[in-house]
């Protein structure tokens, strides 16, 4: 009760929360707009973290150290993707010499 | 008496044979086929003889063996048995007996032909089925025999399967079977309905429990039968294939379409006769399709000029005698006719392959002539069954010629119109037997290119035996053999008087003897008058030399409505039109849908990450929608809940 009354008074549940969705909509718009494959990258690493820091909050907020525990999961994933996804990047950059998802497309009928 | 005879060896070591001939016999050596398959036959008629031989100890017929279950099917039990009886060892004695005879002719016969292995192969395996069609105790087994030796019977009359002529005179002999094998089938549906069984001694039993039993549907079930008789026995009006069968190879004609498979309908009859005997209006069918098959047969043999052809009608004919006496009831006689004409048919027809092979190839009759001195053995061993068919004592024909005549004199007044056409038929047979003689055998050659050369010894050494076989086969007697099949087939009606039977003797004899004179007179002594006559009668001769034009009815009313029905409707607007246009239809939907469809495959990213997160949207709004909307106090459950 005491650490809630702390949070209330201090920074409202609503603003992390509405600092998560920012996040996420840059991370969403980024990896829609952008051409350039890293920084499509870039987004989906955004849109984690946004996820990411929802999951705090609300462990915080109910008390459970489940959301903290995702938190790792997602961490862990996400370090395994960048570790993944950067190798296809230098990969693909080798073969086509190129970065821009658009032309990326050798799999188009 | 619990003694096995091993009748399983009877058809196996002919399917033996087929199968070490049929799988490997290219490979093998001419000398090896022949071994194969001459010990096969061989083999299976030393069983017969040792069967034949058991048999005369008291009490040992009918000797049943069974091998097995072969269906169970709640109260329905069909066993794989075999069952010896005396009719069975009649027909398995002319089935063996003439079939190994045949299979020696045959080895100086086709010497000389391409596929030697696959004829022996074929022979053999039409013995094995001709066997089991014969031993089968119960009426399933026989049909299994029966659609294996039209089997074996459709492959070697397309055995010069290069010819189109034989392949399609194969497929006319199978698809005609076929008619008659339907109404076989019905006629066993029906038996298994009425009587819950198919063995032969149980129907038997069943019929003789209930004495009561008559007409109705025991009638509809012999017809059933009768009419595959029909199709297998080539009678009226199923007999069509049988002349087109001469493409076969002559050995083929011999023991197939002479001497044992078209005889299996006459076997069928008489092997089920308790049930025959139920139905008089059934015999009277019999015995009036036979009647009119043996002078409607014999009519178109008058004018034929293909040997082979020839002898073929007066297949078809001597078999419509057969039913004549099934027809009266008096299966032994048929069965006594049956014997004796596999003897001299046999013989006509090795003999008639004996002419042609001397003559190269040649089976006009018109061609011949003079053959008399150049094959001397030949032309003796063929003057044997001429005398036999056309019922000159002693040989084999008159005695089971006339008994089937006497029988049929017998029966009441429907009785001397049947006698009445048996006895024209066999003036028509004794006439054109001796024109086929005169003409083949006679005269001067009225071809100067040929050069006849007399057979090789494997050819005429069976000619030799039958030959013997039709002077003597008869002198048994039918009293003699009716009273040994009497165990399977039942008495023959009695009556008549000893005078009588002397009587209709002579008359039959005298008839054989004017178409002899008439023959003689047409084809001997003053050769123009066969032209003169058909020149005088050119209706008649010309509706005969076209055979009744029966193969144009059946072509005009049958053949060509089913092509134009199969053709026009079943192929163009069944298959083409509904079935195609089906096809057609689904094809183009979903063609129209992949083409809609493909547009979301832009290969853009981007335009696929847009969807996913649209998609992702959507999700939301649907799982949020119901708290946001109750947080609102919009009540969306549904009434009732």
């Amino acid at each position: 009760m005491n650490s809630l009354h702390l949070i209330q008074h201090e920074v409202p549940l609503a603003w992390y929360l509405l600092l998560s969705a920012v996040l996420f909509c840059l991370g969403i718009v980024g990896f829609l707009i952008k051409r350039n494959l890293i920084t499509v990258f870039m987004s989906i690493e955004l849109m984690l973290n946004a996820v990411n820091l929802s999951f705090v909050t609300f462990a915080h907020q109910w008390h459970q150290v489940k959301g903290q525990i995702f938190v790792f999961f997602v961490m862990v994933v996400a370090a395994a993707e960048a570790a993944v996804g950067l190798a296809i990047i230098i990969a693909v950059f080798r073969a086509r010499a190129t970065l821009a998802v658009d032309r990326i497309d050798l799999m188009k009928l | 008496m619990n003694d096995s005879l091993h009748l399983w060896l009877i058809p196996l070591l002919p399917f033996a044979g087929f199968l070490l001939n049929g799988l490997l016999g290219r490979r093998l050596p001419k000398s090896v086929v022949t071994a194969i398959a001459l010990l096969a036959s061989l083999g299976s008629l030393l069983v017969v003889l040792g069967a034949f031989e058991f048999s005369f100890q008291p009490n040992v017929l009918p000797h049943v063996e069974t091998y097995g279950q072969w269906i169970t099917a709640g109260t329905l039990h069909i066993d794989i048995s075999f069952v010896l009886d005396q009719l069975a060892l009649v027909m398995l004695l002319v089935v063996t007996g003439v079939g190994f005879l045949i299979h020696i002719y045959s080895v100086g016969y086709m010497h000389e032909e391409e596929g030697y292995w696959r004829f022996f192969s074929y022979m053999n395996l039409f013995m094995f089925f001709m066997t089991v069609l014969v031993l089968a105790g119960n009426a399933l087994l026989l049909f299994v025999g029966w659609e294996g030796v039209g089997l074996a019977s459709y492959l070697l009359i397309g055995f010069y399967f290069q010819r189109t002529s034989a392949a399609d005179a194969g497929k006319k002999a199978f698809i005609v079977n076929r008619i008659g094998d339907f109404g076989f089938l019905i006629g066993l549906f029906l038996l298994l309905a009425n009587f819950g069984t198919l063995t032969f001694s149980e129907i038997a039993a069943k019929l003789a429990a209930n004495p009561s039993w008559t007409g109705g549907v025991l009638t509809a079930i012999a017809l059933c039968l009768f009419v595959g008789a029909t199709g297998k026995s080539a009678q009226l009006p199923l007999y069509v294939w049988l002349p087109d069968a001469m493409e076969g190879p002559t050995p083929v004609s011999a023991l197939i379409h002479a001497a044992t498979m078209v005889t299996a309908g006459v076997y069928m009859v008489v092997r089920m006769h308790f049930l025959f005997d139920r139905s008089p209006f059934a015999l009277s069918v019999i015995a009036i399709v036979g009647a009119a098959t043996a002078i409607f047969a014999a009519l178109i043999a008058l004018v034929q000029n293909d040997i082979k052809r020839v002898l073929a009608y007066s297949t078809i004919s001597q078999l419509g005698y057969m039913f004549l006496g099934c027809g009266v009831a008096a299966y032994s006689t048929a069965i006594f006719h049956l014997m004796t004409h596999a003897f001299f048919k046999a013989l006509f027809f090795l003999g008639a392959g004996s002419v042609i092979h001397a003559l190269g190839g040649e089976q006009d009759l018109r061609k011949m002539g003079g053959l008399r001195k150049k094959i001397p053995i030949t032309f003796w061993t063929m003057t044997a069954p001429v005398l036999a068919i056309t019922g000159l004592p002693p040989f084999s024909g008159f005695f089971s010629k006339d008994a089937i005549l006497y029988e049929d004199f017998l029966d009441g007044a429907a009785g001397k119109a049947l006698w009445f056409v048996g006895v024209v038929a066999a003036l028509l047979t004794s006439f054109y037997i001796f024109r086929l003689w005169y003409l083949a055998f006679w005269g001067e050659s009225r071809d100067p290119e040929a050069h006849p050369h007399e057979s090789p010894w494997t050819m005429l050494g069976p000619l030799v035996v039958l030959s013997f076989l039709s002077l003597v086969g008869g002198w048994f007697g039918i009293q003699r053999f009716a009273a040994y099949l009497r165990p399977s087939d039942g008495p023959i009606p009695e009556g008549g008087t000893s005078g009588l039977e002397v009587l209709l003797s002579i008359v039959a004899v005298g008839v054989a003897l004017l178409g002899w004179y008439i023959a003689y007179l047409l084809y001997r002594r003053r050769q123009e008058l066969p032209k003169q006559l058909a020149a005088r009668f050119p209706t008649a001769y010309k509706v005969l030399t076209n055979k009744f034009y029966v193969d144009q009815i059946y072509s005009f009313l049958i053949v060509k409505p089913l092509l134009a029905v199969s053709k026009y409707l079943l192929e163009w607007v069944v298959d083409v039109a509904i079935l195609g246009g089906l096809a057609w239809l689904l094809a183009g939907i979903a063609n129209l849908g992949g083409a809609i469809l493909q547009r979301w495959q832009s290969g853009n990213l981007r335009s696929y990450a847009a969807w996913l997160a649209l998609g992702a949207a959507v999700l939301l709004v649907f799982a949020l929608a119901p708290y946001v909307l109750s947080a609102s106090g919009i009540d969306i459950r549904l009434a009732g809940h």
